[in-house]
């Protein structure tokens, strides 16, 4: 920048808005696209392109091998809305989503509200909450594969300490949904933890402070106090939370090979497998669709209950 | 991050004790599924797989690690989901950082709705993408090759948002003395924009790392040649191919999480903080 700019004290929109016509909107203009072009690039080629070619495939019978590719109108959406596996999957993921967020959300609660009230050993418990977040999805899957083994597990051995007949956990149709939930909370409550640890360090002392004033208990102090300062960000933590578990695969797909997954394949999976299993290209790119509706319609849900929340307050 | 001590001083010591008796619980529960890993690990294979405590009759060994070790994998997975872990780090925090200063300092024609484009990008989950995506690997040739792993996953919508929004913060007055000395754009954002957002620039990085270290779907879709596998799938191919052999399966999950774990102890509070900034952000 050579053009000589005159430097208010006080920097506001319209003066910003003059630097720019001075200094020549092109000039500026053209430094903008060279700052964004990297990204720009990348974003268009790995995710605006993806999405475009995406739905184009699903309304063809483009196969993995190369073959196909031709023209097939809306039949894939038609099969999809008709394919009674589809819908298994897609219960299966929405019913995963419902059953894992409700732990995820107040465990994550319990041990925030327990390790704020700044007892001795820190480091200790964040490590112990958050380190499960850290591993792979593999090594999850691996390590709940041999709690969960019906001869030797340590699952079992729990029950059988307490008297409970062992179940078959992974292989169990009843059970083993519920079996990839234990698996998940353990593994990802910790980054939910934190996120409700940063956000009690951000309620004003003043609040408790003017509430001992007022003689109010603790439980008086959590229910009036910190459960409300903590709505924001509650909100958030369950969007978040929905958000992921809707994608449910590597967990589920890792602990159940070699299981019959009729009754516990996500959403996922099925793209996955149709994909790259069946090589029905086309049929898969239709389900990610389905797919991604459904993404669409819980966050615009979410964001709507949240905005109009946000109204009434 | 320290915790901030909320209780009044009125609070009775009673209250504390069963607070702690509870933590002290969940926490030993929530470090026992990992201490049972490393337990089988020490074991020898026989014991692993008949029922017992947490040492076999066999007494501790290290033959599991050693069995592993020597099968050279797993260190050429370590040392590929290292390097293609970091190189995706580099890539996304450089491009995005970019982009967010566009965003947050220029003025340019169409920077709102673009913005608004990026922003509503954060919803779409990369797994709609993999059937397009691979096709486009398979196009442009980089199935079967670190630049077809690496590449897809530097795209992170949410990074710009956060990056932008922390920008919108720094105050100007730095910048503008900066260029009536005649910097341009480019020196400005690196020598006084960089250093002021250290912070957040680690708390992205760390964020976006984690997630690359542990991507399971995409580089098992991409990669089928041994030699190129991450730890996440080459670990995989172990299970399927040679059944589940616990104690060395266990001591193949202990060694592929040791050093994020070594990483957390070293930089907690960032992670804590990191995850704080960019977790709201999306993930």
């Amino acid at each position: 920048m050579t053009a000589a700019v005159e430097r208010p004290l006080v920097r506001t929109a319209a003066s910003r808005a003059r630097t720019a016509t001075t200094t020549g909107p092109s000039r500026e203009g053209l430094v903008s696209w060279g700052f964004l072009a990297p990204f720009l690039v990348a974003f268009a080629l790995f995710l605006v392109w993806p999405l475009v070619h995406g739905l184009y495939l699903s309304v063809t019978n483009q196969s993995l091998t190369g073959a196909g590719g031709s023209w097939v109108g809306l039949d894939n959406y038609r099969e999809a809305l008709t394919d009674p596996t589809m819908w298994r999957a897609l219960r299966t993921t929405v019913w995963f989503t419902v059953v894992s967020t409700i732990p995820l959300v107040i465990l994550a609660l319990v041990m925030a509200l327990l390790v704020h009230r700044g007892l001795p050993g820190q480091w200790l418990w964040r490590l112990s909450f958050f380190m499960p977040f850290l591993l792979a999805s593999t090594v999850v899957s691996q390590i709940w594969v041999w709690i969960f083994n019906p001869d030797i597990g340590a699952a079992n051995s729990v029950l059988g300490a307490l008297g409970i007949e062992p179940i078959a956990w992974l292989q169990d149709p009843a059970v083993n949904l519920y079996a990839i939930v234990i698996a998940t909370v353990w593994w990802t409550v910790g980054f939910n933890f934190l996120l409700y640890l940063a956000a009690l360090q951000n309620i004003p002392d003043q609040l408790y402070e003017a509430a001992a004033i007022d003689g109010a208990g603790p439980w008086r102090r959590l229910t009036s106090i910190t459960l409300p300062q903590l709505w924001p960000a509650t909100i958030l933590i369950v969007m978040l939370q929905v958000l992921a578990s809707l994608k449910l695969f590597d967990q589920a797909y890792q602990m159940l090979i070699g299981v019959s997954t009729d009754t516990t394949r996500p959403i996922v999976q099925y793209i996955y497998e149709s994909g790259f299993v069946g090589y029905r290209f086309g049929y898969s790119a239709a389900i990610s669709y389905v797919f991604f509706a459904l993404i669409v319609v819980v966050g615009v849900f979410q964001m709507t209950a949240m905005n109009r929340r946000r109204n009434l307050s | 991050m320290r915790s901030r001590q909320t209780r009044s001083p009125g609070e009775k010591g009673a209250g504390r004790v069963v607070a702690f008796v509870v933590l002290a619980l969940m926490a030993v529960g929530w470090l026992m599924p990992f201490l049972w890993a490393v337990a089988t690990a020490f074991k020898t294979e026989t014991d692993a797989a008949s029922e017992s405590g947490w040492i076999g009759g066999d007494g501790l060994t290290t033959e599991a690690f050693r069995e592993m070790l020597s099968n050279g994998n797993v260190w050429i997975w370590a040392l590929n989901s290292l390097w293609t872990s970091l190189v995706i780090t580099v890539l996304t925090v450089t491009i995005s950082a970019l982009a967010a200063y566009a965003f947050s300092r220029l003025r340019f024609p169409g920077r709102r709705w673009l913005f608004a484009v990026i922003v509503a990008a954060i919803i779409i989950p990369p797994q709609v993408l993999i059937i397009p995506l691979f096709y486009e690997m398979l196009t442009f040739d980089l199935i079967d090759t670190p630049w077809g792993l690496i590449l897809p996953q530097i795209v992170a919508p949410a990074m710009v948002f956060i990056l932008k929004q922390f920008f919108d913060g720094v105050p100007i007055e730095l910048e503008d003395a900066a260029r009536v000395d005649g910097a341009g754009r480019l020196r400005v954002f690196w020598s006084i924009v960089l250093p002021l957002s250290r912070p957040v620039m680690a708390a992205v990085a760390i964020f976006v790392f984690i997630n690359a270290w542990n991507n399971f779907l995409w580089p098992f879709l991409v990669i089928n040649d041994t030699n190129l596998m991450t730890l996440p799938t080459g670990l995989q191919t172990v299970i399927d191919a040679h059944g589940i052999q616990y104690a060395q399966t266990m001591a193949q999950a202990v060694l592929a999480a040791l050093p994020l774990i070594v990483v957390f102890l070293f930089f907690q509070r960032q992670i804590v903080k990191g995850v704080a900034t960019t977790g709201f952000g999306g993930r």
